[in-house]
């Protein structure tokens, strides 16, 4: 185990699309519970210290394993939350109430606990700084956490691409990192945070709860960086509604890009 | 050596023999896809077929519907970690669609309204398990699980019973599909756990 902490967890070879990786297998990777914190009752935010880890791309997910004593496992996916950083990264987990894992994850793991992930996976659905056309992100419910990964990176790397994001919850107490998108509205003129409420929201909304709309969504816009790329996420239900709201306004199937979380 | 995670000892998904390493037994029937989900007017549907040596033959709706289809049970195995047992369908052995070719495919591209695509051996297509499905749980394929036809290939990985397919490429050479492009395992077997490049 040790000895493979060292290898780069993935090579990118000049000339091909970003995310392709090597023929080599993707490592299990030993990781520990630095930290954590609740973002809403049943949603937590773990950070892994992870050695040997050196980047990933934003919307790019881990696979998790949980080994217990009598050698059962366990494995799930779960997006990254985090920007690239060597050796660490984070992810939210929503408490799901008959889950196997979630609960584990949100209610038991201590700082210290352990587990092994490997990753970065996936390469289609991600944001990188080499993109430079206008971005829409449209999250349901815990489909945010890829998308707050891509937000995270625009401003880790200060890209100046201007992005939107329609974040779609049931409630305000719902809502995954309020403080940091309140922040990072107020404090990037070209992100645009619109957090918009299905079943009840504040009381000084100008808009009434619901579910999205045609007059949610933004029209594509055509500029000198390109036409408007979408990315959707969340429950498939969700995703099946938001992309043919965006098709009726206009968007091309070619420039949005779905990922789906859920049962049905 | 493993690596134990304090304090979990969930054990909910039973030790079942018809569940390959790393999956977890649902009863729901989740979707996936990478984009937007497309919707194909039956009357404007073709399958595409072509061979090595440059013969092409297109199938429309009714021709598909006048070829010999059975009723099958098969289990459903997802990368992303989900099985779902005992899943029913209807519809056509791709050995039928792919007649008595003679030619030297090895492999197939298959394609997919919408742009997807997944790569296969031929043996995978032709040895009695593969089908190109219309019909789940007796009733027309929902868009949203790849209607009005998906390639539905049991024994490998689910992203390789492409969705909305609208084309068998038969090749010499094997070459990359939509996600086996983007790390995902070339072949795709659950039994091995052959979900990434590599693996």
């Amino acid at each position: 185990m040790k000895a493979t902490d060292d290898i780069p967890q993935a090579e990118q070879i000049a000339d091909t699309p970003p995310g392709i990786l090597t023929a080599r297998p993707i490592q299990w990777r030993r990781a520990k519970l630095h930290d954590s914190r609740m973002e809403t009752r049943t949603a937590r935010t773990l950070v892994f210290d992870v050695p040997g880890w050196t980047e990933h791309r934003a919307g790019q997910h881990v696979d998790i394993k949980l080994t217990a004593e009598n050698g059962y496992t366990a494995q799930r996916s779960y997006s990254i939350a985090s920007a690239s950083a060597p050796g660490r990264l984070e992810i939210t987990v929503q408490a799901i109430s008959d889950g196997e894992v979630s609960p584990y994850l949100v209610e038991t793991m201590a700082p210290g606990d352990e587990l092994e992930l490997r990753g970065p996976i996936g390469g289609w659905f991600q944001w990188t700084e080499q993109l430079t056309e206008p971005i829409l992100l449209i999250g349901g419910g815990s489909g945010i956490v890829p998308l707050m990964a891509m937000l995270r990176e625009r401003i880790r790397v200060d890209s100046n691409a201007p992005f939107r994001l329609l974040y779609v919850a049931r409630t305000p107490d719902h809502i995954f990192y309020a403080n940091e998108l309140y922040s990072i509205g107020q404090s990037n003129s070209d992100v645009i945070i619109d957090r918009l409420y299905s079943r009840a929201g504040l009381p000084d909304d100008p808009r009434t709860p619901g579910r999205l709309g045609l007059e949610d969504i933004p029209r594509p816009t055509f500029g000198e960086t390109g036409s408007t790329r979408v990315y959707v996420c969340g429950p498939s239900g969700f995703v099946e509604g938001a992309t043919q709201l965006l098709q009726s306004g206009g968007h091309q199937p070619t420039a949005i890009r779905t990922e789906r979380f859920g049962p049905t | 050596m493993a690596v134990f995670s304090r304090g979990f000892g969930g054990n909910r998904t039973p030790s079942d023999p018809r569940i390959p390493p790393g999956q977890y037994l649902t009863e729901d029937f989740p979707v996936l896809s990478a984009g937007p989900t497309p919707h194909v007017d039956l009357a404007d549907w073709t399958l595409d077929i072509s061979d090595v040596d440059g013969h092409r033959n297109t199938l429309s709706w009714d021709q598909l519907m006048d070829l010999p289809s059975e009723e099958f049970t098969a289990d459903l195995h997802c990368v992303t970690k989900w099985t779902k047992l005992g899943t029913m369908w209807r519809g056509v052995p791709v050995e039928t669609l792919l007649g008595g070719t003679q030619s030297d495919a090895e492999y197939a591209m298959i394609h997919s309204y919408g742009g997807y695509t997944t790569n296969l051996p031929i043996d995978d297509l032709l040895l009695g398990n593969a089908w190109v499905v219309f019909e789940y749980d007796g009733a027309a394929l929902a868009p949203v699980h790849g209607g009005p036809a998906r390639l539905l290939v049991p024994h490998l990985y689910l992203w390789k019973s492409a969705k909305w397919i609208n084309g068998i490429e038969l090749r010499r050479q094997d070459k990359l599909g939509f996600w086996e492009g983007f790390g995902y395992h070339a072949y795709g077997d659950p039994w091995r756990e052959q979900r990434y490049e590599g693996d």
